[in-house]
């Protein structure tokens, strides 16, 4: 008899733990995001799932049926050997799919340019537009192997594994890495881009509400992949400056050979706070040429000779990172080599 | 930043293999060793003790017959599916158990080789293997060619296969594999971050086992033009062989370029070029377009012949005709275009503009239009049919379910900014075994069991097959459905360890899945054993056991080493079925002598010089590269000069096998 409520308490903890577990799943999940772009996608994956399911759910049923109706020792169903085409029926198959398809694809470009992670955002929520004015906070982003940098040029303040980001403001990310291929994902906030070396990629993205929330690489790259997250805290705008504040108080300044130190892979790399970050860093890690003596890939591509003729900037657009722009003023521009210099983002 | 090619100074005598290439302190690799090692010894023994090796030598390995390379091309696969699956269940082990905290059993060395290792042997020596497998016996048959066209080439090509396959297998042994996934990704697999030998052999076998499919399209196409049987006109050919044409066109335009692009890293990884490397104007995602350029397609090259084999059983076991040949076979021609205009939808994420990202999208979602057709095709098919619950046509209907609901993942996953959320992320690992086992496997499974009794002479045993089948699928969808599930969740691929235990229960019940697929695979081994202990009772004497519609059943089970005493003459659709229908007799005299193309061992001698060579520039142990290289020049130009390969079949022989089948007939 004693056991009996302790079994029953246990198998409520259970229950209640498995709950809790499915609810703090979603916490952190793609279908409950804390971020206005993040939730965007969330409602594009729930519209185009249910208009398939509206083909998807008839054809399984009809398998079924017809699996059943005409299953061989029915010899009451028709049969029927000879019929093998029917023009209205042809068109019909054919039709059905493409309506579909039509519908997905008119959504598949509209939404792919609205949220574009190179465009600025429109809105910071539903009914809130964006401030064209007010430009977008600035972090950038350094995948290395294997932990987080993130550098905050308007604050000249660096950390490792921590992103603290002010609610209900546009932050636009310039990400690179040092040396893997990575893509910088928080879930919560806003799909994923990739980190590449000597390139820059870039996202725009906004957090709604507070709360710690988690980010990671979602690209394999190497050995230390598994560790690599780092935590984001969405904290409102008062708290973020006093962040800022205690983060210049309490931090060491990053020097260039600390950077070299911590660019060598390390696993599990615990929280890091910069009061100060070399300034030009940024462009010097997706230039390649941190290190003291090293030649930056555009000033090497400027003397080499057979670089673009450089008419114009095209990274100061800001609008194109890595494939050396789509949205680049210049035309030349699209004909760039992969290597050329609009392909590292150029001097800034 | 060029590198030097060995840090320390290599021994000439064995490059770089020492004593510490062989992993002995891995208990794991030691126990997977000692049952590999005492199973080649029972085999060996057995050989020897039945004195097998000139049976072996003379009736399979210097075959040239496309039967018997068929079935040598399904063995691989079946063998290597057992490898490929090994690596699965420890993956789904590890992920079970390695949360909050925990290690789990393996290291990341070990796991990241693991997952690379899974990939790349189940598309590469697992379903490529079967796939060319099941055309090279079936295709021949179903267009009433004798052999294929360039039957010492189909040899090479499965035995430079089998060649890439041991390397990968040796890599488990000596040395290390690659850990930069299954394409072998820079920069992880630039010789920077991967200086060892586990790069190497992924490239080395896979360009061996490449030349081998190439070859093998080549062989394919050419038979399908230059060799169908008088009246067969395209529009008159089995759908099977329709999509097996599209499939190697398909295979035969993208494998130079998975060639080209590892032929590039090579040359990064061996003379210090910097084609892909961060450095020196050296791009990564040059290697990430040629290499997804070629991985597109090639779920194609895989997909399109088991679309043959679902629209064949289809037809047979519902008693009907296909519904829709025309539009079947404009569908298969259009997915085959489409397939390579798609390729950029592996990274929608990586930074192109926003109307190059849609561009792909709707191209890929584009695809499903023809997929969705061929869909309906099959379901009415069915409409008016009178279907018979055989084994094959189980499968057929276990497909059109689970596939179907992988096409729907697919298509979101093809909407960029979803992508973006769903990239790289476990759903995306389930939508794509979603397909390739609820589409390719099953379809397999399907087109084995069918075309068994044609390639045996007897049918394969049903009671371990049901077993067999109700694994695959109960397991398929107990494993995956979970992972759809925390891919949702956010949870990305790739990953050793967890630190949320939430996701615990869900990676247990995708273990308990995996479980229950081997069950499906254990009954499928057990379901052949039996089968042969049990074949006479499971006999089939009429060559037609399914009532077939296609050529292939017209003849005996198992056919001729010729195939056909008479090449057939075709006049319409399902030409079997149409033969039947007007009451065709099988002559009985008037045989002629039959051209056929004699046995050579030139493809197991050459392959075993190319995986020489292919082991000695792993190791860099460059006088058995030489060695081998210049044995292998030479041994092909030799080769060129042997003139007498062609020999005819006595009429005699030909009539004494019709009458012994005959015979045999009128027994039963």
């Amino acid at each position: 008899m004693s056991e009996e409520p302790s079994r029953m308490g246990r198998l409520s903890r259970v229950g209640a733990l498995s709950l809790a577990g499915l609810l703090a799943g979603c916490e952190r999940a793609v279908l409950n995001p804390a971020g206005d772009v993040a939730l965007q996608q969330r409602d594009l994956i729930y519209f185009s799932t249910g208009i398939m399911l509206m083909v998807i759910v008839p054809v399984i049923i009809l398998v079924i049926l017809f699996a059943w109706k005409y299953r061989a020792s029915n010899k009451s169903a028709r049969y029927d050997p000879k019929f093998h085409h029917s023009t209205a029926l042809e068109l019909g198959i054919w039709s059905i799919p493409l309506l579909v398809i039509i519908c997905l694809g008119a959504v598949t470009w509209s939404s792919t340019h609205l949220l574009d992670p190179f465009r600025r955002l429109d809105r910071i929520a539903e009914g809130q537009p964006t401030n064209p004015a007010q430009a977008p906070m600035i972090v950038q982003v350094v995948a290395m192997d294997w932990k987080w940098l993130f550098i905050y040029p308007e604050y000249n303040i660096a950390t490792v594994n921590e992103l603290v980001l002010p609610v209900d403001r546009e932050v636009r990310f310039d990400i690179t890495s040092t040396n893997m291929m990575n893509t910088f994902y928080a879930p919560t906030m806003a799909g994923m881009i990739y980190a590449m070396p000597g390139m820059r990629s870039q996202l725009h993205a906004v957090l709604n509400r507070p709360g710690e929330f988690e980010g990671f690489s979602a690209n394999y790259s190497g050995a230390g992949f598994s560790h690599m997250r780092f935590q984001l805290r969405a904290v409102g705008s008062d708290e973020f400056d006093q962040w800022v504040r205690q983060v210049q108080a309490v931090g060491s300044p990053l020097t260039t050979p600390d950077y070299l130190e911590l660019e060598r892979p390390t696993e599990r790399h615990p929280v890091e706070l910069y009061s100060t970050a070399p300034t030009g860093l940024f462009e010097r890690i997706v230039n390649r040429c941190v290190a003291p003596g090293t030649v930056c890939i555009s000033d090497h591509m400027a003397q080499s000779g057979h670089a673009l003729p450089v008419t114009e900037e095209p990274a100061l657009s800001g609008e194109r990172g890595p494939q050396g722009g789509a949205h680049a003023p210049a035309p030349s521009a699209h004909a760039a080599p992969i290597t050329g210099s609009t392909a590292h983002g150029g001097h800034q | 930043m060029s590198h030097v090619p060995a840090p320390a100074p290599l021994n000439p005598v064995f490059g770089r293999l020492t004593l510490e290439s062989f992993p002995i302190h891995e208990p794991i690799l030691i126990g997977t060793f000692a049952v590999v090692a005492l199973l080649g010894v029972a085999i060996l023994g057995l050989m020897f003790r039945f004195r097998l090796w000139g049976w072996l030598w003379r009736e399979w390995l210097t075959s040239v017959d496309h039967k018997k390379i068929g079935i040598m091309y399904m063995i691989l696969g079946i063998v290597m599916l057992l490898r490929g699956f090994a690596d699965a269940l420890m993956m789904r082990l590890q992920q079970a158990i390695a949360f909050g905290g925990a290690e789990g059993y393996l290291n990341a060395h070990h796991y990241d080789q693991i997952f690379t290792a899974h990939g790349t042997i189940m598309i590469f020596f697992v379903a490529i293997p079967l796939i060319v497998g099941l055309v090279n016996y079936v295709m021949p048959l179903q267009i009433g060619a004798r052999d294929v066209a360039f039957p010492f080439l189909n040899s090479l090509s499965l035995w430079l296969t089998v060649a890439g396959a041991l390397l990968v297998m040796a890599s488990l042994f000596i040395g290390e594999f690659s850990t930069a996934g299954w394409l072998n990704y820079v920069p992880v697999a630039n010789f920077e971050n991967s200086p060892g030998v586990g790069p190497d052999y992924y490239l080395w076998a896979l360009q061996i086992a490449g030349v081998g499919t190439t070859l093998s399209s080549i062989n394919m196409v050419t038979t399908i033009f230059k060799m169908r049987a008088p009246g067969m006109t395209l529009m008159k050919m089995p759908v099977f062989v329709w999509t097996a044409l599209c499939s190697n066109v398909l295979a035969l335009a993208i494998f130079p370029v998975l060639t080209g692009a590892f032929a590039l890293l090579m040359l990064d990884r061996y003379v210090g070029t910097n084609f892909f490397t961060n450095d020196l104007g050296g791009n990564a995602m040059m290697y990430w377009n040629l290499v997804w350029i070629w991985g597109h397609p090639e779920v194609y090259v895989l997909v399109l012949p088991v679309f043959g084999i679902y629209s064949e059983i289809t037809s047979t076991f519902s008693g009907k005709r296909l519904f829709g040949y025309s539009s079947m076979v404009y569908a298969t021609v259009v997915i085959t275009i489409l397939s390579y205009l798609v390729w950029l939808h592996h990274f929608f994420t990586m930074g192109a503009g926003a109307s190059v990202n849609s561009f792909f999208g709707i191209a890929t979602m584009v695809i499903a239009i023809p997929t969705g057709a061929k869909i309906f095709n099959w379901l009415f098919t069915m409409y008016r049919g009178r279907i018979r619950f055989e084994l094959p046509m189980a499968w057929v209907i276990a497909f059109m379910i689970t596939f179907v609901v992988g096409g729907m993942t697919g298509v979101l996953l093809a909407v960029p900014p979803a992508d973006f959320v769903l990239h790289n992320s476990l759903f995306l690992v389930a939508h794509f075994h979603n397909v390739i086992i609820g589409g390719v496997v099953f379809g397999l499974f399907a087109g084995m069991t069918y075309w068994f009794p044609k390639a045996f002479g007897f049918k394969l045993d049903g009671f371990w097959g049901w077993v067999s089948f109700w694994g695959w699928v109960i397991g398929y969808w107990v494993a995956w459905t979970p992972i759809y599930i925390v891919g949702l969740m956010g949870t990305t691929r790739r990953v050793r360890l967890f630190e949320d235990p939430t996701l615990q229960p869900w990676f247990i019940v995708a273990g308990i899945g995996a479980l229950i697929i081997l069950v499906g695979i254990l009954a499928f081994v057990i379901q052949i054993a039996v089968s042969i202990k049990n074949r006479d009772k499971l006999r089939d004497t009429t060559g037609d056991p399914w009532e077939g519609r296609t050529l292939e059943w017209s003849t005996a089970s198992p056919p001729p080493f010729y195939n056909f005493a008479f090449t057939p003459v075709v006049h319409d659709l399902d030409a079997w079925y149409d033969m039947k229908d007007r009451g065709h007799e099988r002559p009985a005299k008037g045989f002629r002598p039959i051209h056929m193309p004699k046995n050579t061992g030139a493809g197991v001698i050459m392959s075993a010089l190319s995986m020489i060579l292919g082991f000695a520039m792993i190791w860099y142990i460059w006088w058995l590269a030489a060695v081998s290289f210049l044995a292998l020049i030479a041994y092909v130009i030799w080769f060129t000069f042997d003139y007498d390969r062609e020999y005819y079949v006595p009429a005699d022989m030909v009539a004494a096998d019709e009458a012994a089948r005959r015979a045999l007939e009128a027994r039963a």
